[in-house]
C-alpha cells in the first residue's frame, strides 16, 4: 500500500523532444502566424476601433470620422428606443425568442425526439430519416431559402396547395407569421445535429440496460426517461450551448424575410447587417458586432467551463 | 527537356499569353438593366448600338456590359462598396441623388478630375441645359453626364374608370378626396380590387420615396426640408401624408396592402394595374416608356384604349408646394466614371461617346425619352410630349443634400410601419424624427408642429 501511494501522484516532466530547433519551430509558424494576425487580430482590433467612432461609408463622416467615445454604444442601449421596433433592444428580445423558440425548444427536442426514435425502427428507416433530415442541414443556405420561399408563397406556395387539398383555409404565412415561419424553418434546418449527436449518445448506451428494463416491463417513455436521458446528460448541455451559439448569430431567416416586414423577423445578425452594409453606419455597425462578440465569447467561456468540468469528473 | 526546363516553358509560354491581350484596354460597363428584363431598353441600346459603334471606333478598347439584374438600393450597395475598395466598374449608370452622399464619402471624383482636360473639352457640355446638367452636378462640379430626367403623374386605367360610371376622358381630380372618392367608386364595383397603388415600405427603396411620399407631401405644402435646407422631423404634412397612406392601405384597403410588404412588391404593382387589379397608380414617365410596352412582362393589354394620365392634386386646390394645384417631382439618371478606373481617357472616351447625338438617336428610336441633350431631337411620341410640357414647369427636385439617402431609407421605413398597421402615424412619425435626428444632427432638423 505505501509503495503505491508514493508512485502514484509523480509530476510529469514536459520532455523536450523536439524535431526542430526552436528558431526553425518559430520561422516555420510565422507564416501561420502573420496570416492569423493579417485575418483575425487585427479586424478584431479595428472592429472595437471603429465602434468608437461615427464611420460611415457614404457622406461627410466616411472621409472625416470623428472619434464619439462610447456614443454608439449608448446609442443602442438608449432606454428611450431600446425597445422601440428596427431598435437594437427589439431585435435583440426578438433573438433570445427566437433561440428558445426554436433552437433550445425546436431543434433539441426535435433531434431528442428523432434520435429515440430511430434507434428501435430498421435500420432502412433509420438510414432514409437521417438521410432526409441531414440534407436539410447541409444543402446550400441560397437553396434552401429559395426552396422555402416556393413551398410559403401565398398564391403558388406548395403549403397552401396542400391546405387547400384536405379542405383547410390558405395562409399569407411570410406576411402573416414571419416570426413561426423563421422559428420552424430554423428548427427544420438545424435538427440534424442534435439529431445526430444525441443520436450517437444513445447508441453508446450498453444494450443490456435497456433490455434489463424489458424484462422488468418498462414502458418506452419510463426506458427514455429512466435510462436514456440520464445517461446523455452531459451531450444535452453540449447541444444546447452549440445551438444556442449557432441560432444567435445565423443569418440565413435573411433569405427569407430580409428582415421584414417591419422588422418582425430581424434578428441581430441581420440588425447589424442592416446598419453596417444597408444605412453604411459602420460606426454603429461595428459596436453591435463587438456586443455580438461579447454574448458568443460569454456562451463560449460556459461551454468550455462545462467541458473541463466533465473532464476533471 | 527536362522536367524543369518544360516546367519553365510552359510559364514563359502562359505569361506570353495572358500578356498579348494587355495591350487592349478593358472597360467594364454596369447598369441596371437586362435584356429582356428590368431597362431592357438601356441593356438594347448599350449592348447593341453603343459598344459594337465604340468598339468599331476603338479598336484597341473592349467594353464589356454587366447587366445587373437586382434591386435599385442592391445595385447603389454593390457600387458604395465596389467605390470604397478600389474595385468595380470603370462606367456606371448612376441615380443622381445618390451623388452627394457619394462625393462625401469620397466615392466619387469630379469628371475632369479623373480624366483629364478631354472632359472640359467636350462639345457636348453646350448642348446640356443648365437644369439637366444640375442632375448629375454637386456644388459646382460634374460627375456624370445626365441621360435624362422623368416627371411624375396619375396613370389611370380609363376602363375600369368607366365601369364605375366616371368619364374617364376628362378625368382630373382636383384634390386627394376626389381621388379617394374615385377608388372608393372603383371598390364598390370591383371589390376584390385594389384601385391605388401609392409606394410604401422598404423593398421598393427610394421607388416609395419618389413614387410614393413625396407626391402626397408636396401636395400638403412641404418638403422633406425647408426652405433653408433643414430636415423637417415633424409637421401636420407629414401626418396628412401618412394619413392618407393609412386610409388607402389599413382602413379601407383601396390598395393592396401586400404589395407594399413583400420583396417583389414593386413588380406585384405593376402586375395590379397590367391586371386590372389597380385602376390608379403613381409612377414616373417611364413607367409608359420601359415598363407597359408592348412586349415587355408588364404591358397594358391595348395600351393606348386602356391607359390614361392625370395631373397629382394637391391635398386641396392651392394648398400644394408653392401655392400650387398639381404637384410633381423629377429625378435623373446618367452614368458616371468610377475614380478607380485603370484606364480614366477610355472610359471617359466611352462615356462621351455615348453621350453624342448619334448614340442618343439610337436610343431614342429603342425607347423614346425626355433626354437632357437640347440637340437630341424630342421623340415624336405625343404621351411624353404632353405630360412633360404639362408637367416639368410644375416640378420639384429632392434636396441636393448628403444624407438625403439615408433620411430617404427613414422615410420607407416611417411609411411602411403606417401601411402595414403596425404604428399609428404619430407614432411613425416620432420615430422617423429621431431617426432623423440621430442621422443630420438635431442642429440641422426643425419641428413645425
Amino acid at each position: 500500500m505505501t509503495t503505491e501511494t508514493t508512485a502514484a501522484p509523480r509530476k510529469r516532466k514536459p520532455r523536450n523532444f523536439a524535431l526542430l530547433s526552436n528558431w526553425a519551430g518559430a520561422a516555420f509558424l510565422t507564416p501561420a502566424g502573420i496570416l492569423v494576425s493579417v485575418f483575425v487580430i487585427v479586424p478584431f482590433f479595428w472592429v472595437i476601433f471603429v465602434s468608437f467612432t461615427n464611420r460611415t461609408l457614404l457622406g461627410r463622416t466616411a472621409l472625416n470620422p470623428e472619434f464619439v467615445g462610447l456614443g454608439n454604444y449608448l446609442t443602442l442601449f438608449d432606454p428611450a428606443t431600446f425597445f422601440q421596433r428596427g431598435q437594437f433592444g427589439f431585435s435583440l428580445i426578438l433573438t433570445t425568442q427566437f433561440v428558445l423558440a426554436s433552437a433550445l425548444l425546436g431543434q433539441a427536442l426535435l433531434g431528442l425526439l428523432l434520435a429515440w426514435l430511430i434507434q428501435t425502427v430498421p435500420p432502412w428507416v433509420k438510414r432514409i430519416t437521417e438521410t432526409f433530415v441531414i440534407a436539410a442541414w447541409i444543402l446550400p443556405e441560397v437553396v434552401i431559402g429559395f426552396a422555402w420561399f416556393a413551398f410559403l408563397d401565398r398564391d403558388q406556395g406548395t403549403l397552401n396547395m396542400i391546405l387547400e387539398g384536405v379542405g383547410l383555409p390558405p395562409g399569407d404565412f411570410l406576411l402573416q407569421q414571419p416570426f413561426w415561419v423563421i422559428v420552424a424553418f430554423n428548427t427544420w434546418r438545424g435538427a440534424a445535429f442534435s439529431m445526430m449527436l444525441f443520436s450517437s449518445a444513445f447508441s453508446s448506451i450498453p444494450p443490456s440496460y435497456f433490455q434489463a428494463a424489458d424484462v422488468a416491463g418498462a414502458s418506452s417513455w419510463q426506458k427514455f426517461r429512466d435510462i436514456g436521458l440520464p445517461l446523455i446528460h452531459g451531450h444535452i448541455v453540449t447541444d444546447l450551448i452549440l445551438i444556442t451559439m449557432w441560432t444567435f448569430n445565423t443569418f440565413t431567416p435573411f433569405l427569407l424575410t430580409n428582415g421584414g416586414p417591419s422588422y418582425r423577423t430581424e434578428l441581430v445578425s441581420i440588425y447589424n447587417y442592416r446598419v453596417a452594409f444597408q444605412d453604411f453606419q459602420f460606426g454603429k455597425g461595428a459596436a453591435v458586432g463587438v456586443i455580438m462578440m461579447l454574448i458568443n465569447l460569454a456562451f463560449a467561456l460556459i461551454y468550455l467551463s462545462i467541458g473541463r468540468k466533465k473532464k476533471v469528473r | 527537356m527536362s522536367n524543369r526546363w518544360r516546367a519553365v516553358a510552359l510559364g514563359v509560354a502562359g505569361a506570353a499569353a495572358t500578356a498579348i491581350p494587355a495591350f487592349a484596354v478593358d472597360l467594364d460597363v454596369t447598369c441596371r438593366c437586362v435584356i429582356g428584363g428590368v431597362n431592357s431598353g438601356t441593356a438594347e441600346w448599350i449592348e447593341n448600338s453603343v459598344i459594337p459603334a465604340f468598339e468599331a471606333a476603338h479598336p484597341d478598347v473592349d467594353v464589356r456590359l454587366n447587366q445587373f439584374g437586382g434591386e435599385d438600393a442592391q445595385l447603389t450597395q454593390q457600387l458604395a462598396l465596389d467605390f470604397s475598395t478600389g474595385a468595380g466598374p470603370d462606367v456606371s449608370a448612376f441615380d443622381g441623388f445618390l451623388i452627394p452622399s457619394f462625393v462625401e464619402g469620397g466615392l466619387l471624383k469630379p469628371l475632369n478630375a479623373v480624366a483629364g482636360e478631354a472632359v472640359d473639352s467636350w462639345t457636348g457640355w453646350a448642348a446640356l441645359s443648365e437644369g439637366s446638367r444640375a442632375l448629375m452636378a454637386y456644388q459646382g462640379d460634374y460627375y456624370g453626364i445626365p441621360l435624362g430626367t422623368d416627371v411624375r403623374m396619375l396613370y389611370t386605367r380609363k376602363d375600369i374608370l368607366s365601369e364605375a360610371g366616371i368619364d374617364a376622358e376628362n378625368w382630373q381630380p382636383a384634390s386627394w378626396d376626389d381621388i379617394l372618392a374615385a377608388a372608393r367608386a372603383i371598390k364598390q364595383v370591383k371589390p376584390d380590387s385594389f384601385p391605388i397603388q401609392l409606394n410604401a415600405g422598404v423593398a421598393m427603396g427610394e421607388a416609395t420615396t419618389m413614387q410614393g411620399y413625396w407626391l402626397a407631401l408636396l401636395g400638403t405644402g412641404e418638403g422633406v426640408t425647408d426652405e433653408s435646407g433643414k430636415f423637417i422631423v415633424a409637421s401636420q404634412g407629414i401626418l396628412d401624408t401618412l394619413n392618407l397612406y393609412k386610409t388607402i392601405y389599413v382602413d379601407e384597403q383601396l390598395g393592396e396592402q401586400r404589395a407594399q410588404l413583400l420583396a417583389d412588391g414593386r413588380n406585384r404593382s405593376f402586375a395590379n394595374f397590367r391586371d386590372g387589379v389597380t385602376a390608379l397608380l403613381f409612377e414616373g414617365d417611364y413607367f409608359y416608356r420601359s415598363v407597359t410596352p408592348e412586349g415587355s412582362e408588364f404591358a397594358v393589354p391595348d395600351r393606348d384604349a386602356v391607359l390614361g394620365w392625370a395631373k397629382i392634386p394637391a391635398k386641396a386646390p392651392g394648398a400644394g408646394i408653392r401655392g400650387q394645384d398639381f404637384v410633381t417631382i423629377s429625378g435623373g439618371t446618367g452614368f458616371v466614371i468610377n475614380p478607380a478606373t485603370d484606364a480614366p481617357a477610355e472610359a471617359w472616351a466611352f462615356l462621351s461617346f455615348m453621350n453624342e447625338p448619334e448614340q442618343l438617336a439610337a436610343f431614342q428610336a429603342i425607347q423614346p425619352r425626355i433626354t437632357a441633350r437640347t440637340d437630341v431631337e424630342i421623340p415624336n411620341n405625343p404621351f411624353l410630349t404632353e405630360t412633360s410640357q404639362a408637367l416639368l414647369p410644375l416640378t420639384t427636385a429632392r434636396p441636393n443634400d448628403p444624407n438625403y439617402n439615408a433620411v430617404s431609407a427613414e422615410i420607407q421605413r416611417m411609411t411602411e410601419a403606417v401601411v402595414s398597421g403596425e404604428l399609428s402615424p404619430e407614432d411613425a412619425m416620432a420615430q422617423y424624427g429621431s431617426a432623423v435626428i440621430a442621422i443630420v444632427g438635431e442642429e440641422n432638423t426643425v419641428s413645425l408642429l
